[in-house]
């Protein structure tokens, strides 16, 4: 893309993300945050990255969007107005030259480095011997799998920290649900859930399928999983389960245990992850299956926030 | 001399000052999750861009730039509900223990 272009995408990531920081209203702050991730997502286009602006689109600006936006509608109902007080002026003071410094210092070590693509060229020439066309997949489920497995068990680990967020003693089993209370609006999100859940299902199997040789993959395609849960979750057609439900648990322990287990069984050819030969690329697709199935739950159900009192009502509006 | 990848490598930088700049003067912890999730993004941004060659970017940034977003969502979920038990936590106090003890049997 032209030179135009994308010095005019950098000031508005610049902007968006000073008004994400700067605006006083926090719900105006989080939408500028959604907007910034939106933008950043392009600048991975302009770099060529199209499995990255797929992820930072779904899951930087998408899912966490989401997050914060509820995160402060229940604390808005906890009475807590997300106000503070005004910082002391030589605080801001200090606190602006310190991060200019860190900038311009972060800015010079740039500049010492000759961008590259240092590695592109090996990657591509191990990447037939996978039977896969996808780079970026390759690096992922072949030769930074180990990365990608204890990523799997960092997000499975996020979830039992949340869930483990329950007072002491309560036996809360669900958490809040998130019907959206306006009957009028949640005809519409049920309706809309129930029509595009079946749709983010195909799209997510396709997005994963498709990962092998195009841009795509299981994070992208799980996050689009969510997406749909989600949605479903909002407009009441899809109740969010009991943590406790055995099958819920083997939905979300699928991916990182199958996973594992390859892992493990490559220690039987010798190393650790090593995957038999005429079999990796049905082994990197059945991994990304199970992931994107365990990653969509996940998320969706990170989402969500931990159990609460049954007889809470529904908190957001 | 300036390549097409510093320009993305440098947004980054700014992006990073920003970000812990706003983690600095805002007070209130969902401002500073949002704050941390921003400083990250230009993190990646910084990291990402210096792997843009004259015409193919280098897939092992992007990678891990992708496992790098995934933590980030499970780590900004993990601090939201954080930062909700403690408001709870701290509505249940100034009520003097009130109504939110209900049934913890």
């Amino acid at each position: 893309m032209s030179l135009a272009f994308e010095l005019l995408l950098c000031l508005m990531i610049i902007g968006t993300a000073a008004a994400a920081l700067l605006i006083r209203d926090a719900l105006g702050a989080i939408v500028f945050f959604i907007v910034f991730g939106n933008l950043l997502g392009l600048a991975w286009l302009s770099i060529g990255a199209a499995n990255v602006a797929l992820a930072e689109i779904a899951i930087g600006a998408g899912v966490t969007g989401i997050l914060l936006i509820l995160a402060r509608a229940r604390l808005k109902t906890l009475g807590d107005g997300l106000d503070f007080p005004a910082t002391a002026v030589w605080l801001r003071l200090a606190a602006a030259t310190i991060c200019t410094g860190l900038a311009v210092l972060l800015a010079a070590a740039v500049l010492s480095l000759e961008p590259a693509d240092k590695l592109g060229d090996r990657v591509a020439a191990l990447l037939p011997d996978l039977g896969i066309e996808n780079p970026v997949t390759g690096v992922l489920l072949a030769f930074r799998a180990y990365d990608t497995l204890l990523e799997t068990f960092a997000l499975l680990g996020a979830l039992v920290a949340v869930w483990s967020l329950v007072p002491a003693g309560s036996r809360w089993r669900t958490p809040a649900s998130m019907a959206i209370r306006d009957a009028a609006a949640r005809t519409v999100a049920s309706v809309f859930g129930r029509l595009l859940l079946p749709i983010a299902l195909v799209m997510a199997a396709y997005l994963v399928w498709a990962g092998s040789d195009l841009p795509g993959g299981a994070f992208q395609g799980g996050t689009v999983l969510a997406g749909g849960l989600l949605l479903a979750v909002l407009g009441g057609a899809v109740a969010l389960p009991r943590i406790d439900d055995a099958r819920l648990r083997a939905v979300i322990v699928a991916g990182p245990a199958v996973f594992l287990a390859v892992g493990f069984g490559g220690i039987a050819l010798g190393r650790f992850l090593a995957y038999p030969e005429g079999f990796e690329k049905f082994l990197i697709v059945t991994i990304e299956y199970f992931l994107a199935l365990s990653i969509g739950v996940t998320l969706a159900l990170l989402v969500a926030g931990r159990p609460v009192a049954p007889t809470q009502p529904d908190r957001e509006d | 001399m300036l390549a097409a990848g510093h320009l993305f490598a440098l947004t980054g930088a700014v992006v990073v000052g920003l970000g812990l700049y706003g983690f600095i003067i805002l007070r209130h912890p969902l401002r500073q999750l949002l704050a941390v999730n921003v400083a990250g993004a230009g993190v990646f941004l910084l990291f990402g861009g210096l792997g843009r060659g004259t015409v193919s970017t280098d897939p092992v940034p992007q990678a891990l730039v992708i496992t790098g977003i995934v933590i980030t969502v499970a780590l900004t979920a993990f601090g939201a509900a954080m930062i909700l038990r403690l408001a709870e936590e701290r509505r249940a106090g100034t009520r003097l223990g009130g109504d939110e003890k209900d049934d913890a049997s």
